[in-house]
């Protein structure tokens, strides 16, 4: 008989892969998408389109040059593409996403080492820099095809204004492409928590503790007053839901700790609320990359604890 | 219904059904047997036969070579071929002790002898085991009369029975408790009498209902054992990870289950101890189960050790398809065999032939999912654990505890970039261990 193949076991693998994870959080996506694509047309889909080409483009180009292996078939490419996309404006200019996601690939992953190395979230990272380096033509948002509200809600939320509950569930209403519609959103979030891709814990946290912050420091201003739909508009008028489903949760730059996610969320949820209550209307993407930079320190200080080591009464006997 | 359990493990297809139907056959040896010197833990035995020699069935043919150690006892009668090396399941090669086989099947005077356990003091029992050259029959191998010989002083609350079976395709167990649950029972009344104070658990995990129900009956109405489902979870069986779930107490590397109150002993383990207290018939035969999609009949097999394992496969209807991996134990824990030229020891509980090797041979890149945390029944950071057995900084190593991993290999498992976690974290961990005992060797 020939000889067979031996290994160190275990003999068995599960069907999860990298690429199937990748494919789970498009999916995850694509509602929210759709529902981008329907309030803001054909514009917001060829952004979508540019930004994820972008991004596989100078993954692949990036590659080849430096005489690496292909990685674009992991899909991880294609979701940076598609979460800078979720968080651009629809009336951004062609070259916006080009050159975001040339950054967010480029700078952000791959001088870092690619798929896993890199220490901030691309995507947002890029969006951090756009908003930076062309502020005018970024905070220039869309009205929406039937022309609700000129201002996002949040913005109107800042000056005491009321949004009403069914714009902010469906979504139609100015803002990003991806984050306007908070049903889709949670269809998204729904769908990976039962994929067991993402746990609700840091989506929970981070969501939870910018309300609880949001209205702290809103009261300690005492400008505006915090009523049951200023803190509707705040979880559903901004980002920070499709930031704390889909850009929090983003495996490489989050703890991997079980009290490392709870810290971090809540140390998202603490910047958000800051920016939010004393700097601009906005804040959840900034939020997230300084939390991501808090990673390694957080997962440092939560290691977990051993099984055998929990009470010392058993080690004493 | 709410089942005992652990925090973290992973659910596979268990694939039990393959062979779970087929009852136990016996089978007799049809070429030389051949019994390896190193079939437990510890010392290995010391052959007290030599060539030419006339051996019977349970005549002891090797004594234990140490404090933790087992004899070897012949499973058939006939004569000693030789005493020399012998390839082994694990690749490595080990002293053993050939018998050419002579059908006679004569045993030694009072095999078979029945006796009274209650008649019997502690110390008769454990001899009577330590004779027989019992070992944990669930995979490890560790000497059984060296368990139940406890420190004196040590209070013992627990006497495990553990039936979880939680890798998947071996049925060895459950088919015992299907067909000897009142040998099992037996033999942890037998246990229980040597512990007074201890009272005795069965965990068997709930996907093998009719093996509990079997079991529970035997027990009948003794106020000192109780049958309790677990969750089916691998790895529900492991030793440590059986005692949390059953009794809320937490054992380290650094203990043993005695030091927490506990003993814990293989279904299989509970038989043998039966046998061979009450009946005199020391260890000479194992349940082996021969499973998987390469071979015709799975089957569950009643098999003298020393048997080799290839006249069980020819037994079990020989090839279907010809196997890429063949795998002594379960998929999770067992070792892959490269010949199936070795004997059946007293641990081999299962001989799996896969038709496809399924193991991705290239790694990805971690994506720092944490999966790996989330499945581990230790609760530790296989992925950190990795990265410092990869750099062999093994001083950061044993500071994030990785000492305390039981090689279960969920972290491997799960992983979705098909990185090795447990084959990087299991010989950082040898290696640790080596290292240590050297040192302690110097001083």
């Amino acid at each position: 008989m020939k000889m067979l193949n031996v290994s160190i076991s275990p003999h068995v693998r599960s069907s999860k892969t990298t690429t199937k994870i990748m494919l789970d959080v498009i999916i995850a996506m694509s509602p929210a998408m759709i529902f981008g694509y329907i309030y803001f047309g054909w514009r917001a889909l060829l952004i979508s389109v540019l930004s994820v080409a972008s991004c596989v483009l100078t993954e692949f180009v990036y590659e080849k040059i430096m005489k690496l292996p292909v990685t674009i078939g992991d899909l991880s490419a294609v979701v940076t593409g598609l979460v800078l996309a979720m968080c651009l404006y629809s009336t951004a200019p062609w070259w916006i996403p080009i050159v975001g996601g040339v950054f967010a690939i480029l700078v952000v992953k791959m001088l870092f080492g690619g798929i896993g190395q890199n220490f901030m979230n691309p995507a947002l990272t890029a969006r951090c820099f756009l908003i930076l380096s062309f502020s005018r033509i970024m905070t220039d948002y869309p009205t929406v095809t039937d022309g609700i509200t000129s201002a996002t809600p949040l913005a109107a939320a800042a000056k005491g204004g009321f949004v009403s509950y069914t714009t902010l569930l469906f979504g139609n209403h100015s803002g990003s492409i991806g984050e306007t519609s908070a049903l889709a959103i949670l269809i998204g979030a729904a769908y990976l928590i039962i994929r067991r891709v993402i746990s609700p814990r840091i989506p929970l946290y981070v969501i939870g503790s910018t309300i609880v912050f949001v209205a702290v420091f809103t009261l300690m201003k005492g400008e505006t007053p915090v009523t049951l739909n200023y803190l509707s508009v705040q979880i559903m008028g901004g980002g920070l839901l499709a930031g704390a489903v889909f850009m929090a949760t983003d495996y490489t730059t989050s703890p991997v700790t079980k009290w490392g996610r709870t810290i971090y969320g809540i140390a998202v949820g603490l910047i958000t609320a800051v920016i939010r209550c004393f700097g601009s209307p906005e804040g959840i993407s900034f939020a997230i990359i300084m939390a991501n930079l808090l990673t390694p320190m957080i997962e440092k200080l939560t290691y977990p604890k051993p099984l055998g080591t929990y009470g010392k009464k058993a080690e004493k006997k | 219904m709410f089942k005992k359990t652990f925090r973290g493990g992973v659910h596979i297809k268990d694939m039990k059904h393959l062979s779970s139907g087929s009852a136990i056959k016996e089978y007799k040896p049809q070429g030389e047997l051949v019994y390896l010197m190193n079939q437990h833990i510890g010392a290995p035995a010391v052959p007290c036969v030599k060539p030419g020699d006339r051996v019977l069935v349970g005549q002891t043919i090797a004594e234990p070579g140490g404090f933790v150690s087992a004899a070897v006892v012949s499973s058939v009668s006939g004569a000693v071929k030789t005493v020399a090396a012998h390839v082994c399941h694990n690749g490595d090669s080990a002293l053993a002790v050939t018998v050419v086989n002579d059908n006679e099947y004569a045993t030694v005077e009072g095999y078979g002898a029945e006796r009274d356990y209650t008649q019997m003091t502690a110390e008769e029992i454990i001899a009577a085991v330590k004779n027989a050259g019992i070992v944990g029959m669930g995979g490890a191998g560790f000497p059984t009369h060296v368990k139940l010989a406890v420190k004196p002083g040590t209070k013992i609350d627990y006497i495990i029975c553990n039936g979880a079976e939680c890798e998947p395709y071996i049925t060895c167990d459950y088919r015992l408790m299907l067909e000897q649950a009142d040998k099992a029972v037996l033999g942890m009344k037998i246990v229980l009498s040597v512990f007074k104070d201890a009272v005795g658990i069965f965990g068997i995990e709930a996907n093998k209902p009719e093996g509990i129900a079997k079991v529970k009956e035997s027990c009948g109405d003794d106020g000192r054992l109780s049958v309790v489902p677990l969750k089916k979870k691998y790895p529900q069986g492991g030793e440590r990870v059986m005692i949390t779930a059953l009794t809320k107490r937490r054992i380290n590397s650094r203990m043993l289950p005695a030091d927490a109150g506990c003993i814990v002993l293989n279904f299989s383990t509970a038989i043998a101890i039966a046998e061979a207290v009450a009946y005199n018939k020391p260890l000479t035969h194992r349940i082996v189960t021969v499973t998987g999609d390469a071979v015709n009949e799975p089957s569950n097999f009643d098999a003298p050790i020393g048997t080799n394992v290839s006249e069980l496969v020819e037994a079990a209807g020989g090839f279907k398809y010809e196997p890429e991996k063949i795998i002594f134990g379960g998929p999770m824990m067992g070792a892959a065999v490269y010949s199936l030229d070795v004997p059946v020891n007293k641990t081999t509980s299962c001989i799996l032939l896969l038709k496809k090797d399924t193991v991705v041979p290239e790694p990805h890149e971690c994506i720092r999912c944490g999966k790996c945390l989330t499945v581990c029944p230790e609760h530790l950071m296989p992925i950190k654990l990795k990265n410092t057995a990869d750099a062999n900084d093994y001083a950061e190593f044993e500071k994030l505890n990785g000492l305390e991993c039981i090689g279960c290999g969920c972290c491997t498992y799960i992983c979705p970039a098909k990185r090795r976690l447990s084959q990087s974290i299991t010989a950082a961990k040898q290696f640790v261990l080596a290292e240590k005992k050297k040192a302690a060797v110097k001083k």
